[in-house]
Parts: structure tokens; sequence; C-alpha cells
């Protein structure tokens, strides 16, 4: 007992008199989703960086140039909305006075924020974000996750191979340029791998609607051996049993915004078998990822989603090109400059979602895998696809 | 084709339901105070929440079996869910009526009611969503290839029956004739010795009931809660009440299946991207050609 006090007042010591050595700090600020249509996204991403912030300034701080720095995350909430996502980026360039930024994790926020980012010339990575606008000519914007184009062949080849799926049909979410866009993606794959028309249905919803009944009484009157459903997984949640009341008993076919560990809390028993395409798979994960997921896990008492995953990458590919910058002078904008080429510096990164490189618009080259849900409602890996 | 239509028939009739509960709650409100109360919305996701506690208490503290703790749920949400459309009514509505305060600071007051209610359940339950727990398992129907669930039908059929009996309770009783009573007259109608706030008080129980009911049947057809899920159907339902002729019960009750089905036969025969441009430009057409509604009286003074 007495040992535990000793402790206790040490760790209270240590915990307040390290800011006074710490002359120097790094601002990372995160534009992320705590409320909204996708809070878990939020929490997720920031208790990813905590455990990373936590490891970085427990072992004395980042080292650049030969000096070491504190870490301080700056985190604000973007309300899981496009216009909230700009401010937010806004606030955090100009007020915070941030060295870099990590997220918006959605497309709909990340493609509007990396605008900001971009005209202000400050680093952003996005974690999560799939739609390829959001880096495309924009030297700026940097991002963690595989692109769209890439993800829909996935789904395409995997349905194929897996459901013998010889038609589709899509339901999508209009006003959500990631949804939309991978719906496209996806449409056009389709076809040209099985022919015009195969794609039997092409149904939208708006972001806040809560029944679908008339877009699945569509959908499933046309008889697809598959339904594709890019969708957030709050709409998935309400989609799939809704299907299922609708009389339907085919195939659902997901992708990564599926793989919140929330999902199956609101989803229940009718989303168990279904496939999504993902970033990586938390069931029978190894190495490096195995460690993390364990930690993740001790801390947290959840097992991280892909989301967490990807923050802590992109938060350490972050960590990388700051290093690389050499030297921090202080000075803001030169020093948003060097970390600029410090990202640009990195040839390979080993994250703990694989390995990535970058290619010239800021986008990693890397593998995607798809997962099943199993009928205790684990991710489990299927099959890992690779470009 | 003709099984798709009676399909699609089915699926109007049960989210025209949602929209012509919430839009009871409003029109009856609107009738007898002429106010418009836009927190109603959010007493509907108060309404689903409560339903969510209420719920969860029965089944997992209490224990008892799924059909038990619906019977109990139903009366206690709504029963819960009035008193919290009363307190609202008697913080925030009754104070600037005493006043004499103008009914457009009425109007902005109640918007305001809705987003204390919606960050209030945002600060003290968190973002996440909640969802709702099934206390009975639903059935799938299938006759002749049109597809139903015992619960769509309930929802349906419960919707009619309240609206008969409020119907009835505001043409056939006293209370209702001192409704109508205050809605022609706020002024005449005290002297006469009818107790205006008591009245008042009744109103916001029985459209705050309503509102309860429609977040129970909802949160047990879409089980999935947030804090901001009355927003978008509350405006909706509204449009429903002013299209149906807000301050008529049988308009708010017609309107909300009207807009219901509305938006379930344009996805059904148009591309689904056009759902709500056609929909809601139907609704102008109608507003263009009946001002007041399809069941509302023209009067002098409106918000």
């Amino acid at each position: 007992m007495k040992k535990l006090k000793v402790l206790i007042v040490l760790a209270l010591v240590a915990l307040f008199a390290t800011p006074a050595f710490a002359v120097d700090t790094i601002k990372i600020g995160y534009n992320i989703p705590m409320t909204g249509d996708i809070p878990k996204v939020g929490e997720m991403s920031k208790q990813a960086a905590e455990m990373l912030k936590a490891d970085i300034n427990g072992a004395g701080g980042l080292e650049v140039g030969g000096k070491k720095y504190m870490l301080e995350f700056i985190y604000e909430d973007n309300e899981a909305k496009a216009e909230s996502a700009v401010t937010t980026a806004l606030k955090l360039i100009e007020k915070d006075e941030v060295l870099a930024m990590i997220g918006p994790n959605s497309s709909k926020q990340a493609v509007p924020a990396g605008q900001v980012a971009d005209d202000n010339q400050t680093v952003m990575v996005t974690p999560w974000s799939t739609n390829p606008d959001t880096t495309f000519d924009r030297p700026w914007v940097f991002r963690a996750a595989f692109l769209d184009p890439f993800q829909g062949p996935v789904a395409v080849n995997y349905a194929v191979e897996t459901f013998n799926a010889k038609t589709a049909a899509v339901l999508y979410d209009l006003s959500n340029d990631y949804s939309k866009g991978l719906a496209e993606i996806f449409k056009a794959e389709f076809e040209k791998k099985m022919g015009a028309g195969t794609v039997l249905a092409f149904e939208s919803h708006g972001t806040k609607d809560q029944d679908f009944s008339a877009q699945l009484t569509k959908i499933i009157a046309k008889k697809p051996d598959f339904i594709f459903v890019p969708d957030n997984y709050n709409q998935v949640a309400l989609i799939v049993p809704q299907a299922r009341k609708l009389g339907y008993k085919g195939e659902f076919m997901g992708s990564d915004s599926w793989g919140s560990a929330e999902l199956m809390t609101l989803c229940g028993d009718d989303c168990k078998g279904l496939s999504f395409s993902t970033h990586y798979a938390a069931a029978g994960a190894t190495g490096a990822t195995k460690v993390f997921i364990d930690r993740f896990t001790a801390k947290y008492g959840t097992t991280p989603d892909d989301v967490a995953a990807l923050t802590w990458d992109a938060t350490r590919v972050v960590l990388l090109a700051i290093q690389n910058a050499g030297k921090l002078t202080g000075k803001l904008r030169k020093d948003r400059k060097a970390v600029r080429k410090g990202m640009a510096a990195i040839t390979t990164f080993e994250g703990i979602t694989g390995s990535m490189k970058f290619d010239e618009q800021g986008d990693p080259v890397k593998c995607a895998v798809v997962v099943k849900i199993s009928q205790t409602g684990q991710f489990e890996f299927t099959k890992s696809v690779c470009p | 084709m003709l099984v798709a239509i009676f399909q699609n028939i089915i699926n109007a009739l049960q989210w025209g339901s949602f929209y012509a509960l919430i839009a009871l709650g409003y029109t009856l409100v609107y009738g007898v105070l002429t106010l418009i109360n836009f927190a109603h919305g959010d007493i509907f996701m108060v309404g689903a929440y409560i339903a969510f506690f209420v719920a969860t208490f029965f089944l997992t503290t209490v224990g008892v079996p799924g059909w038990v703790a619906l019977a109990l749920t139903i009366p206690l949400t709504m029963i819960l869910t009035s008193m919290v459309g009363v307190a609202l009514e008697r913080v925030a509505y009754r104070p600037l009526r005493r006043k004499g305060a103008n009914r457009l600071y009425v109007v902005i007051t109640a918007l305001m009611c809705g987003l204390i209610l919606q960050n209030a359940n945002l600060a003290l339950l968190g973002a996440s969503r909640k969802a709702f727990p099934s206390m009975i398992t639903e059935h799938v129907y299938n006759v002749g290839g049109v597809i139903f669930t015992d619960l769509k039908i309930a929802v349906i059929v419960t919707t009619i029956l309240s609206f008969f009996a409020l119907q009835k309770i505001v043409t056939k009783t006293k209370v209702g004739m001192a409704m109508r009573a205050i809605s022609y007259d706020k002024f005449a109608v005290p002297l006469m010795g009818v107790p205006i706030d008591n009245i008042i008080v009744v109103t916001f129980v029985l459209g705050s009931g309503m509102a309860g009911l429609a977040g129970i049947l909802f949160a047990m057809s879409y089980p999935i809660l947030d804090p901001y899920m009355g927003a978008l159907i509350g405006w909706k339902a509204f449009i429903a009440a002013v299209v149906g002729g807000i301050g008529d019960i049988r308009g708010a009750f017609l309107g909300g299946f009207l807009l219901g089905a509305v938006e379930i036969m344009v996805v059904a025969f148009f591309p689904s991207t056009f759902r709500d441009l056609i929909a809601f430009t139907v609704l102008l057409v109608i507003l263009a050609f009946r001002p007041t509604g399809l069941f509302g009286v023209a009067k002098t003074t409106k918000i």
C-alpha cells in the first residue's frame, strides 16, 4: 500500500513537473467527429491518438534535430458536418497554430477541409478518407487509407468470386461524397466485368433518412444477386434489418465505413455473416498490429476498429515527417513547409494497417482486406487484396 | 407491378403514420394557442428515449416477458412524454403568455426549447446511438408477394385508432368543446368561466402523448436512437400539418399520410435521387392552390 502511494506521488510529480522542463511543444490538431452522425469514429480516433501521445511523451518527447519536444494534441469536434470541418480546420490552423493536422475522417468532411489545409499551406493527413478528391492536386494533403477506385474493384471481385454474383444492386447516400463516389466506381467496375445493365438498381437516400422501404422494395423487386451498400455503419444497421423485413434473403456487400465497433451493437443478428472490404482485420492480426490491438484493448476495453488503427498510422506518419524536417525554427510557416518536405521524403512506411508507399498525389499504395462478420460478431479476415 | 403498388401502399401507410402522429401534436397546439410548437419534433425524440429507458428497465431490471414490457411501456411512455410537454409549457410558454408577448417570441422560444432538448440529451447521454431493445419478435408475412410485418400493421392501426380517439375527444367532450372555444376567442372564453390554463395543459398532454406514442412506435420500427432523430421528421411533420391545414385534426392526419405517400411513391416510380425535390414540389403545388391547406380555414392573422 505504501509503495503504491509513493508511486502515485512520484507519478503526480512527474505529471506536473514535465511541462516545466518542456519548453517546446509540437502542436498537432485533430479535426474529428465527436458528436453528430458517427461519434464512435471520433472517439476511436481520439483514444488511439491519446495512446500514442502517452507513449511518446512518456519517453521524454519527440526528438527532432537533436532536441526533444513534447507533443500537444488538440481535438476539435467537426460534428460530422462538411461546413463544420472547414471552420474546424481554419480554427486549428489560425487560432491554435498547429504544425500539422490529422483528420477529418470521412470524405464528406475531408474533401472540403483538404481545400482549407492546402490553401493555408498546412500538412493534413486524413486517416480514413478514401475519396480520390481529398488529395487530388493538393500537395499539402495526404492520407493513410487506400482509395475508392481501388476499394471498388475489391468489392466487385470478392462478390463475383464468393457469391457467384451475376447481377448487383446499389443503395448509397446521395449527400455523402464517400458513399456516392464509391457507388459510382462500383457500378462502372461491375458493369465492365459482367456486362452493361448488370447493376439492376442504383438507388440513393439522404443522410438523415430512417426509412428505406421504398428504395428497398424497388431493389428487391429486381432480384439482384447481392446489394452493395457503401454507407455509414449507422445506416447499415437500419438498411439490413429493413431489407430482411421486406423479405430479402440474399447477400450484402459493404465498404470500409461499415467497420466501426458500434456496427454490431446497433445492427444485431441481421448483420452476422455479411462481408465488407476494409483496412485491417482485428481478429487474427500478427506482429506490430497485434501488439497495438492488445494494448488498445487493455487500455480502453474495446477492440480498436480501423479508424483507431489508421489514426495511429496517420499520426506516426506526421511525426516521422516532422523528424524528417530536421529542425524546427519556431516560425510556423517555415516549419509547416519543412514538414511538407519531410512528408514527401517518406518512401515507405511500415504501419499497423500494412506497409505503405506514398505516390505523387499523397496517396498510399497499400493492400485491402475483406472481412466477414462472424456469428459472434467479430470481424474475421477472409481475404487480402493488393494493388 | 400490382404487387409493387400494394407493397408501396403498405410502406407509405407505415411511414405516413409517424408523420400523422407527430402532425397531430403540432395541429392541436396550434389550434388552441395559434402557437407553432417547434419543440414538438424533439418532444418526439424525448418520447423515443423515454421508451428506451422504460423498456430497458422492464426487460432487464424487472425481467418481465416482452409483451408485458410492451404493454407497460406504451402507457408509461405516453404519460412521461406528456409530462415533458407540460413542463415545457409551464416553464417556457406560460410566462410569455402571461406577459402578453408577441407570438413571434413564443415561436422563437419553442425553437430554442427544441435545441435545449437536443443538446441536453447530447450532454447527458453522449453522442453515441442507442439500440432499442426488441420487445416482441416481428413476424414477416407474405400475402401474394406483398410482404409486411405485424409491427407495420400495428403501427398503421394504432395511428388510425388514435386519430379517431382524438377526434372524439375534441368534437364530443366538454374539454374538447373548451379547446375549440379557446381557439375561437382567447379573450372572451375565460370570462365565461372556462379555466384556460387547465385546458391548455390538456392540449399539451394530448399533443405530447401522441408524440410519445409516435416515439415508441418509431423506436420499435427503426431501433436506432440519436439526439437529432426528431429534428428532420419534426420539420416534415410540421409541413404535413400545414399542407393538411394546420389547426384541423383531420388535416394533420391526412397531411401526414399524404406526405408519407408522396415520399414513398416518388422513390417507387422516379429515380430516388429526386425524392425530396419532387415530394416538396408536389406539396408546394398543393399549397399554391389551397394556401390554407386541405382542411384549413382562412384567418386574418397567421405566422
